[in-house]
Formats: C-alpha cells, structure tokens, sequence
C-alpha cells in the first residue's frame, strides 16, 4: 500500500461504515474490507480503477464527486476519506463541509505544498515544482489548488473543525522529530483526522 | 447466415420446454392451471449446481438470447454479444439459462396460446402478468432444472426490473443481480409512450378487441407504428443523427406522404418487420407489466426499506444517452442500496446508442460485465471447494 494509506490504516478502528472519495483502484478500501471487516464504498471515475475495483469486488460507484454528494444522507458513514485528492476538486473548502456532513468523522490526506523542496525549487528556479510524488507539469496537472499543512489548519480553526489528531511524514512515511516540529516545512504528505 | 459458427458463439442450440401443472395465482388475482416456459441453456451446469445464471429479457426479448438455431439463421439470439465462450457472460464458466416470459409469443404460454376452459385463442383475454408473476413462475423452472442459488441473475431494462424483483423477492436464491438501464419503476413519460403504443394497436380496425388471429387478422399498423414510436424513444438524439442526418431518398424533395427522408424508411421498415415476428396482444402486456412494477409502493415509495432485504451483490449499469431509462433512475435504485448498506457497483457508460446501448457491445460495458462475473465465479468455486 502507498505510505501514507498504511499510516491511517493505523486510525482506522474496525468494523465501521467508511465512503472513500476518490479510491482509486481501491488498495485501502480492499485492505480494510479483508482485514478489518470494514463495509463502505469507494466512489471514482476512473475507468481502470472502477474496473480494478469491481475486479477486486469493492463496492464501487462512478459518481463525479465536483457534481455533488448530495445523494448520501447526513451521518450515514462513521468516516469519510479522501487520500490526497483534495487538492483536485473545484472547491475543497464546500466538500470538507460534505464530507463532514455524510461521515461523523473524515481522514484527509494531502501533499503539503509548503514543503521546503518545494519551497526552494520556486524560489531557485522560479518554476513550478514537480516531483517525484507529484510527477506533474502546471498546465496537465490534475491539482487545481496548491496549499499547504498550516493552509488546512488554518481552514479548519475558520470552520469550527475539530483536529481528532494529524500527522506529517516525508515521502517515505517516516516521522521524524523534526518533521513534527515543523510539519509544514518537513512533511511531504499531511493527515488529518477531523470532526464537526 | 454464418458460413461458420464463429468460435466465440455457444453454436447451434434448440429450444426446451418446462411443462408446469402446479397453478400459478398471479397479482392480478386470476389463476394459471397450468402453462409452459420454453427456455434455452448454454454451457454445463456443474456438479453443486451453483454456476447458473439466469437471463431476463425486456419488452420485446424471448428465450433465445444466443447462438444459431441453425446455419440458416440471418442473425443469432439478440444478446450474443455478451453470451458465449470467452465472452462477458462466459459458457464455459457458467450455465446460462434465457426463457421466454410468461405472456410472451415465442412458445411460452401467453395471448396466442390456446385457453384450455374454452379451447379459443386467449387473445386480449389473457390474464396480465406483472414482473412478479414472471419471477415466480422463473424460480419453478430453476426449481425444475435443479437450480436452488443463481450465481447471478441479469437483465436490461424491463429485465432489469425481475432482477431487482428477485433480490427481493427470493433473496436467498441469488448471489449477485445486474441490472442494466433499468428504473424501480417507470417514469411518467414513459407510461405515456406505452400508452400511446397500446393506443395505436387498439385503435387498428384490424385489432378485433383483441381477437384478431381468431379473426384470421393482425392489426399491423398498429403493432408497427407502436414499434416505430418505441423505436425512436430507444435511440438517442445523437444515434439517429448520425446513423440517419437529413439523408434523402430522392436528390429532391417530392413534395408528398412518400418516403423522403431515409430515417423515415428505417422507421416504416423497422416497424413492418416487427409485426411479422411479434403479437400484438404481447406487445400491450409487456408495456402493463413495465407499468404496473414498482417494489417500493408497497413502503410508500421507500425503496430502500424494501431492499432491506436483499442478500446479494448488486452490479448497476446505465448509458449516458439513454432518455428512456436514464442513468439518474439506476442510480435512484443505486442510492437506496446504499441507504439499505447493501454490497453495490455502479457504472455509468459512455455511449452513444441511447437505451438500445444495453444490447450492444460496448468495450467498457463488456469488459465491467465480464470482471464483475469472473469474480462472482471464483469466489462461487472457492466456496465449494
């Protein structure tokens, strides 16, 4: 599994009803299924993922979520997650609000712009940064808004959300000292546990 | 004609027919005495008998869903596409059961069937059978053939409906439900267009009320103009469009009732052919059985609460084109699985051919059949190992 989904796996207690927003190929949801008698569902558009999925037999549903999630009622699911595609839908701020609304709790993880390659690659080369995890030129992208782990904080301090806990690992899922001093800096992908 | 039977298809394959003596008390209140289903099968049933499955056919479907009947045949059965060795429904993992439904014309007992009581044509007289009627009378012949658990049941449009109908109804007997460009009920518009298509068949001189073939008539215009409205509601905008444009029959207009427009012929030719090969009384039941389904009235309208029940998985598919049963009615019964916590997939396709996409093969719809079945299969034989 990505790294940064072993890492929640950690949060993540059995036997609850999870939506996972954008699931890929559905790893995660797989995971839990078989190991942590978790039921749910993935929700993507991806032909290859929904086929890896219905392939897998993971609940899955092709549901554009910029569309609206209207169609899941309040509280129905104990977790809503969503692994670092956030930064790829229309306005993040309005779906943490669905999301927060369907789920009683929600797990976010995103790549954390501020970190310092990424700080440094604008500030030296004064483009751009692409990397490894995120392989992408500006203009193919599919990460339509830039933020980092205080941009998240900060949002959720606006919102009223409740940070359960987070935490902020470079791109090998280690946790450093200085990572959790300085996350926004350090951390290449940030996880949020959030509630209302 | 094939010249060769292509080596994908299930081959030459005959008709059977289940003779029933137990009688059959339908929604309507009437009773059967008896009746026949015929039916065909492709592929083995295995030893446990849990490779099944079972094929609904919507409006106008019968039994022969795949292969040749013989070397003759123009065409083979109208799903061959997805039925066949290596296909989506594959014959050489599953045993693959098409029947004609109660009421239909093809064999099974219906309005061109002889009333035993009276020894005449039941015609219009025939009793209306629902989708529940025709689930009912489908689990005594899986019962017949030995079938206690489908693998699954499959089925587009008014076949969707029975496979709905059977998770609820008989939810210990199936392990997963398709259900393609389906609806949990029809929508007003479409009540109108079957109307408008009973309407035209009623209102042929030919129609006799009902008795036309005791009449030694068929009220062709009717059935065929019935066909032709139905026609144009199963394609999309686009599919006409592009299948058709303004093409003309003449390089100028004539200025007359005559054919100009080529999509004009289509429609009159499509619309003849079928009254050669359909009845007419056959015709109006299946479009009162589309009328008359909807599982959730009995909750007041909770579909959720009555799916409830369900024991299988459920596989949801819907066209991007299709108006007639538009992918927001699957995903209205998409939603109340959800709602119910019950094990779903649902894809949307892209495709252009409207509501008539469900019988084509399209690359993505076949390939979403054949994963969601292939894993349905494995964990069927890992079960009874």
């Amino acid at each position: 599994m990505r790294s940064d989904l072993e890492m929640i796996d950690e949060w993540i207690q059995p036997n609850l009803h999870v939506l996972d927003l954008a699931c890929g190929p559905g790893e995660l949801l797989h995971h839990l299924i078989n190991n942590k008698q978790i039921t749910g569902y993935g929700l993507e558009i991806g032909q290859d993922d929904l086929n890896t999925c219905i392939e897998k037999g993971i609940p899955v549903l092709e549901q554009n979520i910029d569309e609206g999630l209207q169609n899941f009622e309040d509280h129905s699911f104990d977790l809503v997650l969503m692994t670092h595609a956030l930064q790829q839908f229309r306005r993040p701020d309005l779906l943490i609000d669905e999301m927060l609304r369907i789920g009683k709790e929600c797990i976010i993880t995103f790549p954390n712009f501020g970190h310092w390659r990424s700080r440094l690659h604008l500030a030296l080369k004064g483009r751009m940064p692409v990397s490894d995890f995120l392989p992408y030129n500006w203009y193919d992208t599919p990460n339509i808004h830039f933020f980092t782990f205080q941009d998240f904080e900060r949002l959720c301090n606006e919102k009223g959300i409740k940070i359960l806990r987070w935490a902020a690992v470079d791109g090998h899922l280690r946790d450093h000292w200085w990572i959790r001093t300085m996350p926004n800096m350090f951390s290449e992908t940030a996880i949020f546990h959030i509630t209302r | 004609m094939p010249d060769a039977i292509p080596a994908d298809s299930v081959g030459i394959v005959a008709p059977q027919t289940a003779q029933f003596e137990t009688p059959l008390r339908l929604s309507c209140g009437q009773e059967l005495p008896s009746y026949q289903l015929v039916y065909e099968t492709y592929g083995k049933l295995n030893s446990s008998a849990s490779n099944a499955i079972l094929i609904c056919h919507a409006l106008s479907g019968d039994h022969h869903a795949a292969g040749y009947h013989a070397m003759s045949d123009k065409k083979p059965g109208w799903w061959d596409s997805a039925i066949g060795p290596g296909k989506a429904i594959d014959t050489e993992r599953f045993f693959v059961i098409s029947l004609n439904n109660l009421g239909g014309c093809s064999g099974s007992t219906g309005p061109t069937s002889i009333n035993p009581e009276n020894g005449e044509i039941w015609g219009e007289n025939f009793p209306l059978v629902t989708v529940q009627d025709w689930v009912e009378s489908q689990a005594r012949l899986a019962d017949k053939l030995g079938i206690q658990t489908f693998a699954a049941i499959v089925g587009g449009s008014l076949g969707g409906m029975q496979v709905l109908e059977w998770s609820i109804r008989f939810p210990e007997r199936l392990k997963a439900a398709v259900i393609i460009a389906s609806a949990p009920n029809l929508s007003t518009q479409n009540i109108a267009f079957n109307e408008v298509a009973r309407q035209s068949i009623r209102r042929d001189p030919d129609f006799h009320d009902g008795r036309y073939l005791s009449q030694q008539s068929v009220p062709t215009n009717g059935l065929g103009l019935a066909r032709m409205l139905g026609h144009i509601t199963y394609l999309s905008d686009d599919a006409m469009g592009s299948k058709f444009g303004r093409q003309m029959r003449h390089e100028e207009y004539q200025y007359n009732y005559g054919i100009e427009f080529e999509v004009e012929s289509y429609l009159r030719y499509q619309g003849e052919a079928f009254t050669k090969r359909f009845d007419a009384n056959t015709y109006m039941l299946m479009t009162k059985a589309l009328d008359y389904f909807d599982p959730a009235a009995a909750t007041g309208g909770d579909l959720a609460a009555v799916l409830k029940r369900a024991q299988c998985e459920f596989l949801l598919v819907s066209f991007t084109t299709d108006w007639r049963f538009s992918p927001e009615r699957s995903e209205e019964i998409v939603n109340a699985l959800v709602k119910a916590g019950k094990h779903v997939s649902y894809a949307k396709i892209e495709a252009a051919e409207g509501h008539d996409a469900f019988l084509f093969p399209i690359p993505r719809y076949m390939r979403t059949l054949n994963s969601f079945l292939t894993r349905v299969g494995k964990s069927i034989t890992s079960e009874a190992l």
